[in-house]
């Protein structure tokens, strides 16, 4: 295929879900849901058929790289930034999980939104993510690329507050969208400080392309700068300590909005960023290391918070916030192949275990609890398996996905001599596999803890299942293919673009590996031994340690500290500054109008009736009269412009008199 | 040029006003008809300009000049530059608009038709005029329609609100008026026209430009307004019409900002670059105050309005910058919030007309029963907050850029807005719009064709140019490269 039709079809990509939005959104209601159905999810599917023709054609011309040019955007001055999309490498692999994982979404979304009253809409939304997310990693430059960051975000917030009636939804979506705003605050910044800095160097560009060369002329604490500002945005996007209070709370939209957005898709945002600035970041140790702690900490630190929750989809927030820990642990140490490996295999199994607790609650009647389930496995069996395989990738046992990605970072971490994050990634593992499979047990073993009069568990429909299970192969068989240890097809395809990638020579790899395994299967061990032998214990070990037990539950009260310093500081701020614009710069306009007006009186030295006029007018103001408008008409006006001209007349005179 | 083509865009409306005045009274449908025909000749002239306009060009177009007081050697003298044109079009447009959304008022329909139809040959002539004594009197001639409009349709403080709003504008142009003729008698030949100003003003040391300059700022800034003169402009927005309102947010406080370029800028060189950091401070102030207050407000209108100061700012810290990307983003920001507003407080009104409160605490649910309205609200509001893709983040981004180059400190902190924007804007969506339905708005209407005819066409422009902003950007770049030039001095 010749170039020029090769950009054409690069471009079409993200137009076919961009038309399944306006289709869906403005005539979606008059097309009905078979219509819907068909066009929603089969946008997404062209986009990756699409996507993987132009992708194996690229790869057959021997180009590395696909630049299509849209549009000029903003050209001002030396600053120029284009609507263009590039492909490479990099943006091939996100390009093949947001259509390929996304496209199975929307097809689940088929069954598990059916018969919803607004139907249509969800599914354009579902399809402008995509087109913003495709935009977003697409992106020839970093504005463009923050324009599909923002329209994530955008439709993240549409899709939590989905259902808006219940203020509860509503508020979870303007909180994700706020918490996101601080993060935009300082990647916005970065951006800025990234163009100044290249324009200083006597090249002014955004384009990432061009940055690569020029980052390398720029001073190491400028990089630095760059580099943290612009995490601060991925903390943010990403679900990171401090910002990853709202994706807890955006479970509240309808899942599969959950699995492409909150778990596959717009949270690795921030680690395809770092990754798609790795010739920056890797510049920048001091980046890179507050890179890496970060996502360590938050890898153990989200884990903690799911060993508690009782919500199904909320145990899995926790562990997206702690995968993509690992993931952003992976690009900090410079093990950026195996942060992007992480993602793709991540984006398989979580999109999988979401799809599945969505399975589950269609079973339970909505029911997310997992205190009031147990025992399901014999009611959805298909369910039960695919949410298995979705978990032990999860839980990091291997053959599964999630074992080879997880594993690799660890081993990158600690051949690069990291041994304290090593450490903090390893207790990590240990506890996600025991909320893993506390989960399960809880949600599929022992006792039915839910009211049979109630809720009549029941399997769901073929085109729920079907998408789940080929995820489940995916989460069983994508790592060993994607990933299988020294030299991996991942690392061979991704190799050319990351100059700066570690490697773990030296590091015992196979004992790490062992370390792993061992980790794993003794959470898990342990969580049968809690949930499935002795399933008193749980109570009683919360009972014995108190203390921590409420700081777990009720979440280390971050979101109740931020509420008080931030939102209540901002409102408490806004408060007394309305109270001084109205008691104070608002009383000094109104005192110095009545002080004139009073001097003015004394003086006399302007026509009284004038004054007059405008005493009236601000006293019959102040007393609220109605009858105004006469004296509106013949009052002030006149006397302002006797006034006027009475100034005007008295300039020009002394002009006269007096020389000019 | 022979066709006189400004002359017939500015006062056709005024004979419109006419026309509508000699309608008798009783025929209320035809009064709005003619009114709402007579603003299109200016709308089609103005689009017209825009095919016409020479894009590479820095220089007045479209000119026309000719002796109109000769004692005082006062021309009537107009033309228009790339920092007018988009202004010229946003007010043809903005008009149009306000006449079909004021389709339902019914006292006094008669005045106030004709009042806004002066109101238009008054703003027209602000943007155009390059004589001081025309500009002068077109200023004023702007004034007394809105003045009525607040004073006589407006609200239950409405007197108040129009006399405080009158007031303050006057006391602003005094001092304007004064740097004027200060400027008139001590060039020679004695001349009120700009273009000559503009070359012999820059003469002027910088003590008697940093008078004038403060002179002009004071008439200015109250008209933005500005901190701390900027307490008016909440009373006159609760008080006016949803149409005042409209035009008020949408074109009279542009004015502000664009009498600062067109005067402090172009005559006063040496000065402007002197208070360019004041204007950028001033800037900050305005983004960072206006939002916060505007966060703490319970009556939509005023939320609106204390956004309008808040998106003002962007404005004057951009155009502060002096850089390429600062002055065309700030001026940008002009036409981007014009359109946005505009669209806010017709927002507000079509709610208002349906409940007759704007307590943002007794809406919620609304969404439900007024999807139309909530999607296209939703549009305007996402452009306030400078979503990318929408045309205010155009504005801001280029704002910030440019800003960012020279004040960096100040910068940061007007970013704060971003956050502090998404807050009060979301809040808002949430009170009005999400939630349970208010009972008492069970059988609320959806909005109305007509009301969507007023909002769809700015809501078309918001995305276009968010999307494609090149049109507007090439049609001011010329212009402002070289009023920054000029203030630069090369």
């Amino acid at each position: 295929m010749s170039e020029h039709s090769l950009q054409t079809l690069l471009v079409i990509i993200p137009l076919l879900p961009m038309a399944g939005f306006i289709i869906n959104r403005f005539f979606g209601r008059r097309l009905g849901e078979r219509a819907v159905s068909l066009i929603g999810p089969g946008v997404v599917g062209l986009a990756f058929l699409l996507s993987v023709i132009v992708i194996v054609s690229l790869s057959l011309s021997g180009e590395e790289r696909l630049v299509a040019y849209v549009l000029p955007w903003m050209h001002v001055g030396q600053f120029q930034v284009d609507f263009a999309y590039v492909l490479d490498h990099l943006s091939a692999v996100m390009l093949l999980v947001v259509t390929g994982v996304g496209f199975l979404i929307h097809v689940y979304s088929i069954g598990y939104m059916h018969g919803d009253k607004s139907y249509h809409v969800y599914f354009s939304y579902l399809n402008l993510f995509v087109f913003m997310m495709l935009t977003l990693v697409m992106a020839e430059n970093v504005l463009l690329m923050f324009l599909g960051w923002e329209g994530v975000g955008l439709c993240s917030y549409l899709l939590i507050g989905f259902w808006f009636e219940e203020w509860e939804r509503a508020r979870a979506g303007m909180k994700a969208f706020v918490v996101n705003r601080v993060g935009d605050f300082g990647f916005l910044l970065g951006i800025l400080l990234l163009f100044w800095t290249s324009w200083e160097l006597g090249h002014p560009t955004l384009s990432f392309h061009s940055l690569e060369e020029i980052v390398t002329r720029m001073s190491p604490p400028v990089i630095t700068i760059i580099c943290l500002l612009l995490f601060v945005g991925a903390t943010g996007k990403s679900a990171q300590i401090p910002l990853y209070v709202w994706l807890p709370d955006a479970m509240a939209g309808p899942t599969p909005v959950s699995a492409l957005i909150h778990a596959a898709t717009m949270v690795t945002a921030g680690v395809y960023m770092v990754a798609r600035l790795n010739f920056m970041y890797s510049l920048s140790p001091t980046a890179s290391l507050v890179v890496a702690a970060v996502g360590a900490l938050t890898a153990f630190y989200a884990g903690t918070m799911g060993v508690v929750a009782t919500g199904i989809k909320k145990v899995l927030a926790y562990s997206t916030i702690s995968q993509l820990g690992y993931m952003f642990l992976g690009v900090g140490v410079g093990a950026y192949v195996d942060g992007m490996f992480h993602l793709t295999t991540h984006a398989f199994f979580k999109a999988l275990l979401f799809l599945g607790a969505g399975s589950v609650m269609h079973a339970m009647a909505d029911e997310e609890d997992i205190m009031k389930m147990g025992g399901l496995r014999k009611y959805i069996p298909y369910t039960y398996w695919v949410f298995l395989f979705g978990a032990l990738a999860l839980a990091g046992v291997p053959p599964f996905a999630g074992f080879f990605s997880k594993d690799e970072i660890l081993l990158k971490t600690f051949a690069q001599g990291h041994y304290v994050l090593y450490a903090i990634g390893l207790a990590g593992a240990f506890v996600t596999a025991f909320y893993t499979f506390r989960l399960v047990f809880l949600t599929f073993h022992g006792e039915e803890r839910f009211d049979h009069h109630k809720v009549h568990p029941h399997e769901s429909p073929w085109v729920m299942i079907v998408p789940m299970m080929i995820l489940a192969v995916l989460s069983l068989i994508g790592g060993a293919v994607l990933g299988f240890p020294h030299h991996s097809l991942m690392e061979g395809y991704l190799e050319e673009l990351f100059r700066y990638e570690v490697h773990a020579e030296g590091a015992p790899a196979g004992l790490l590996m062992l370390v792993s395994t061992v980790v794993a299967l003794s959470g898990i061990g342990l969580a049968g031994y809690v949930y499935l032998l002795r399933p008193e214990l749980p109570s009683r070990i919360a009972e014995r340690f108190k203390g921590l037990y409420s700081l777990l539950w009720n979440k280390y009260w971050v979101d109740e500290i931020y509420q008080a310093l931030f939102v209540n500081g901002a409102l408490g701020l806004a408060r007394s500054l309305a109270r001084f614009d109205l008691g104070v710069v608002d009383f000094l306009v109104n005192f110095s109008a009545r002080f004139t007006v009073l001097v003015s009186r004394f003086s006399g030295w302007f026509d009284l009736k004038g004054v007059d006029g405008a005493v009236n007018a601000i006293a019959s103001a102040t007393e609220g009269a109605g009858d105004g408008v006469r004296r509106v008409q013949t009052g002030v006006l006149q006397n302002y412009l006797l006034i006027f001209i009475l100034g005007v007349a008295c300039i020009v005179a002394y002009k006269i008199f007096f020389g000019g | 040029m022979g066709s006189h083509l400004l002359s017939w865009m500015t006062f056709l409306p005024l004979a419109g006003a006419v026309l509508v005045l000699l309608v008798p009274r009783s025929r209320k449908e035809l009064m709005k008809w003619v009114a709402l025909i007579s603003t299109l000749p200016s709308l089609g002239i103005s689009v017209y300009l825009l095919t016409q306009f020479n894009f590479s060009s820095s220089s007045f177009q479209f000119v026309e000049k000719g002796l109109w007081i000769p004692a005082f050697n006062i021309h009537y003298y107009m033309g228009v530059d790339g920092l007018s044109m988009p202004m010229v079009f946003l007010t043809t447009l903005l008009v149009t608009i306000c006449i079909i959304a004021s389709w339902r008022i019914d006292t006094g329909l008669k005045g106030y038709l004709a009042l806004f139809l002066m109101l238009e040959t008054g703003m027209l002539g602000v943007f155009e005029a390059l004589d001081f004594f025309l500009f002068y009197v077109f200023w004023e001639v702007g004034l007394f329609p809105m003045y009525f409009i607040i004073g006589i349709w407006g609200g239950p403080r409405k007197e108040y609100a129009a006399i405080k709003f009158f007031l303050y504008t006057l006391f602003g142009s005094v001092f304007m008026l004064l740097s004027m003729l200060y400027m008139y008698f001590t060039t020679n030949p004695h001349t009120f026209d700009l273009t000559v100003l503009m070359q012999s003003a820059a003469g002027y040391p910088l003590r008697i430009q940093m008078i004038l300059f403060a002179a002009f700022y004071i008439a200015f800034s109250i008209k933005v307004p500005v901190f701390p003169f900027h307490t008016w402009l909440p009373d006159a927005h609760v008080e006016a019409p949803t149409a005042g309102s409209v035009i008020l947010a949408g074109i009279l406080l542009k004015m502000g900002t664009y009498g600062l370029l067109r005067f402090n800028y172009q005559l006063l060189p040496d000065a402007t670059r002197a208070a360019a950091y004041f204007l950028a401070v001033m800037g900050t102030i305005n983004i960072v105050y206006g939002a916060l207050v505007a966060m703490a407000q319970t009556d939509f209108k005023k939320l609106v309005a204390y956004s309008s100061i808040s998106h003002m700012g962007y404005v004057l810290l951009g155009i502060a910058s002096l850089t390429d990307q600062g002055i065309i983003g700030g001026t940008m920001q002009m036409f981007n919030h014009g359109v946005i507003t505009a669209m806010l407080f017709l927002i507000v009104g079509v709610i208002y007309d349906r409940v007759h409160h704007r307590d943002l605490n007794r809406f919620g649910g609304l969404a439900s029963a007024m999807p139309l309205y909530a999607g296209i609200t939703s549009i305007a509001f996402f452009a306030g907050m400078g979503l990318p893709g929408l045309n205010g983040f155009i504005s801001e981004a280029l704002t910030f850029l440019g800003a960012f180059k020279i004040y960096k400190i100040l910068t940061i902190i007007s970013a704060t807005g971003v956050v502090l924007t998404a807050g009060y804007m979301l809040w808002t969506m949430e009170r009005v719009f999400l939630g349970p339905l208010n009972e008492a708005y069970k059988g609320i209407k959806e909005i109305s064709a007509r009301e969507m005819l007023c909002l769809v066409p700015l809501a078309v422009i918001v995305v276009f140019l968010g999307i494609y902003p090149t049109p507007l950007i090439d049609l001011m770049k010329a212009t402002l490269i070289a009023i920054k030039g000029g203030v630069l001095g090369f």
